[in-house]
């Protein structure tokens, strides 16, 4: 059976000719992201992880609505981006924002963005990822000691400093590790 | 003794090679110069780049808060704690190459730390005074 399936996705790439190397890669990033679309669609933006990422993990698009993204990515919003100058030029921005919107937890298939996207589908578009209630209730249990005492976490909003997996767009228990407090039960 | 020599001379050419402007810095020292500014000055940078002005939070902040004392080692973002490379170009080649980035940067800082944007002149003489390090 799988050697059928595979002989037919052989002869499927040989049949696109020249760029069958191409339409075969991409027919398997395809397969791969079908079947693992449980977490957050990782970040596949060069300019996304550049420009975003140079202050905080680049968050993924799909930790947040469009309704967000559209307020976050505005030139003026920028300029004051929480308390901080993180204007750019036109044209990145443009662009930015194209990526942003299209890969939006409303937009997105992964379980977690859905969730997100049921979160949010009411009321004011969230300006932080922290505010979102599935975000919220996810993290009921941590203790202020936990966070805010922390010097290694110091706010929730930095996610990588206890989900070790957090720039793959990985979120689950199993990866999760807060710093000086690991190894114990969270609870 | 003979990888000492190497290695010091290594390091003097490193030094020399450092102390240089980038094709990246040499466009902006004359794009600064056309705007307005006269000579650039290293120690005139230096000072600016150690000023203490108040922050929004009641604490003073220099460019130093974010990048630390020695700028040969790497700083650290005072809010959200992610680390920065070094800004001296003799330990990071990556440094000064790119004129758009550093534009990018001098407007965005200089509006945190200022509250307002660098002139032709300051930014040219923060470029002398990191250009040796
Ligand atoms: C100049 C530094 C800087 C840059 C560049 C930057 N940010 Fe931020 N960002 C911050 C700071 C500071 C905060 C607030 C952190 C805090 O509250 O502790 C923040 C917070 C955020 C938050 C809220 C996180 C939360 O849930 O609390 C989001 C979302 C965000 N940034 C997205 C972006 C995106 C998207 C980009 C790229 C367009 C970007 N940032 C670029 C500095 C920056
Ligand atoms: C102080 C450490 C810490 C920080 C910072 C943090 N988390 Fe968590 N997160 C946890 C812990 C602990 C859990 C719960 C794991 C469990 O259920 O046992 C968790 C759970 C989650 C879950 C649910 C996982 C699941 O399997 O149900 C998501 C999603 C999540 N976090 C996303 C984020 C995002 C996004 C950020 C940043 C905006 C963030 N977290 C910041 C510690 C943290």
């Amino acid at each position: 059976m799988r050697n059928t399936f595979k002989t037919a996705l052989l002869a499927a790439a040989l049949l696109t000719g020249s760029g069958s190397a191409m339409a075969e890669e991409n027919f398997f990033l395809w397969l791969v992201n079908f079947t693992r679309q449980k977490e957050v669609q990782p970040v596949d933006n060069k300019a996304w992880n550049e420009e975003c990422g140079s202050c905080h993990l680049a968050y993924q698009p799909g930790l947040l609505p469009g309704k967000s993204w559209a307020k976050l990515l505005d030139e003026k919003a920028l300029a004051d981006h929480f308390g901080e100058d993180a204007s750019l030029d036109d044209d990145t921005l443009k662009a930015l924002r194209v990526y942003a919107l299209e890969n939006a937890a409303d937009k997105s298939w992964h379980k977690r963005s859905r969730k997100i996207a049921q979160a949010t589908a009411d009321g004011e578009a969230p300006l932080r990822i922290v505010e979102v209630r599935y975000i919220k209730r996810k993290h009921h249990d941590i203790t202020e000691k936990m966070i805010k005492g922390n010097k290694d976490v110091k706010s929730l909003s930095y996610c990588n400093t206890c989900h070790t997996k957090a720039e793959e767009g990985i979120y689950d228990e199993d990866t999760v590790d807060i710093p000086n407090f690991g190894g114990h039960d969270y609870d | 003794m003979k990888l000492q020599k190497i290695v010091m001379t290594a390091c003097m050419l490193l030094a020399t090679s450092a102390a240089m402007a980038t094709p990246a810095t040499d466009g902006l020292f004359s794009r600064y110069k056309a705007q307005g500014a006269a000579g650039f000055d290293a120690a005139r940078g230096d000072k600016a780049w150690h000023k203490e002005t108040q922050g929004e939070d009641g604490q003073t902040m220099s460019c130093s808060t974010c990048h630390g004392k020695d700028l040969g080692k790497e700083g650290k973002h005072h809010k959200t704690g992610k680390v920065i490379a070094p800004m001296a170009p003799s330990v990071n080649k990556d440094r000064f190459t790119d004129a758009k980035k550093i534009e990018k940067w001098f407007k965005r800082n200089c509006n945190d730390v200022l509250a307002r944007e660098c002139t032709a002149q300051e930014k040219g003489d923060y470029l002398k005074f990191l250009l040796d390090k």
